[in-house]
């Protein structure tokens, strides 16, 4: 068989057995539904990347044409609906699953030694997946999104003294304007993926290396 | 079972994987083929009669430029596309209208009057005034617009798409 041949071929190669034993054949203690959460933010997180990268096709972040070019993407392009509408409801799915599978970690305990910096990365990871969907539902420039925005920049402008300075930071200026939108694409498109992918690597790594933990027993 | 005709387990999941994966590869893979292709399957249609002026105005036998602006909506915006032509009164009630478009690459021509012909800058085509190529790698003559003239208003048929 030559198919065989080639894939020993890369396999002498690129050690893929070694990756496919360590990363998908590792062995798991029997856990339930709840264990797949992780798996699937994962998934939801590939699909938002994906369908983002898509939209930037014809998303323009200006107050001239980021509303008309949203426009344009759910009623011109074709297909453009569905790969914003999976975008759109991805995006609040992935903060669902993200919770869940933090709910489950805290109630099965799984945050403990050894695994507390998988605990800390993840935690880092729910706080970059709510930026996401803060800095991303100003994007559309619509009534909702300043408005939603506006008073979600003004919260951070209660803090005692340096709280008008860090509104100021997240506005790019006194007022939410077109700076702000830039900025808010600008972290939802580079910083926030940027940072959520270094740290779903050491989650990952972390995961693979130690092993998940079985539901713990009413004697543990 | 494995010497009967029918397909054993293994090839039975092989081909049970290929075909889905082909079709969820389909239903995934053509959307987004669609997606990015789209505004090059919508092409703009313009059909319209541009006044130049009143005819009397233009000087026989002289090409004579005259510029217009024509927006329409391109994705989200509205795009502002600015024309040129030369206007060649060759009459009373007469007159050619060339495209100012180098028919080589689509750089802009100009008039030499001292050289009696047109010029493109970019690859030095040359048209004369008839805009007929006279040099230079340009393949077709000048585009030459429908004329009409109503009420001593030239007009050129401006057909796009």
């Amino acid at each position: 068989m030559t198919d065989e041949k080639v894939m020993d071929w890369l396999d002498e190669r690129l050690g893929l057995t070694a990756v496919y034993n360590t990363v998908l054949d590792r062995n798991v203690p029997k856990v339930n539904w709840w264990y797949t959460l992780g798996s699937a933010t994962l998934f939801l997180f590939i699909l938002q990347a994906a369908t983002g990268i898509f939209l930037t096709v014809y998303y323009v972040p200006s107050p001239d044409h980021a509303y008309s070019s949203i426009n344009y993407i759910m009623n011109e392009v074709t297909f453009g609906w569905l790969v914003r509408g999976i975008h759109h409801w991805g995006a609040t799915l992935m903060v669902i699953t993200v919770f869940m599978h933090m709910l489950r970690t805290f109630f099965m305990a799984a945050y403990k030694y050894p695994r507390e910096l998988t605990w800390l990365t993840g935690v880092i990871l729910f706080l970059s997946t709510l930026g996401m969907g803060f800095t991303g539902y100003l994007l559309p420039w619509n009534q909702r999104a300043y408005w939603a925005t506006t008073v979600g920049t003004e919260i951070p402008g209660t803090v005692p003294f340096i709280g008008d300075f860090l509104m100021r930071i997240l506005r790019g200026g006194t007022d939410l304007s077109g700076v702000t939108l830039a900025r808010f694409f600008s972290v939802h498109i580079w910083f926030l993926p940027a940072t959520i992918l270094l740290l779903i690597g050491i989650h990952l790594y972390l995961v693979i290396r130690i092993g998940i933990s079985a539901v713990p027993h009413t004697d543990d | 079972m494995a010497n009967s005709h029918s397909i054993n387990r293994r090839d039975f999941v092989k081909v049970v994987v290929g075909f889905l994966g082909t079709v969820m590869g389909a239903v995934i893979g053509l959307p987004v083929i669609g997606y990015l292709i789209s505004p090059a399957t919508k092409v703009s249609k313009s059909d319209a009669w541009i006044p130049l002026g009143s005819l009397e105005d233009y000087p026989t036998g002289v090409p004579t430029p005259f510029s217009f602006t024509r927006s329409k909506i391109n994705g989200w915006e509205k795009t502002v596309n600015s024309y040129g032509v030369y206007v060649l009164k060759t009459g009373e009630t007469e007159a050619t209208v060339f495209s100012n478009i180098c028919t080589h690459l689509s750089c802009r021509i100009t008039w030499h009057e001292g050289d009696q012909e047109y010029v493109c800058p970019c690859h030095d085509g040359r048209f004369d005034s008839s805009g007929k190529v006279s040099g230079g790698p340009p393949p077709e003559p000048l585009f030459e617009y429908e004329t009409k003239l109503e009420e001593g208003i030239l007009h050129i048929h401006l057909l796009e798409g």
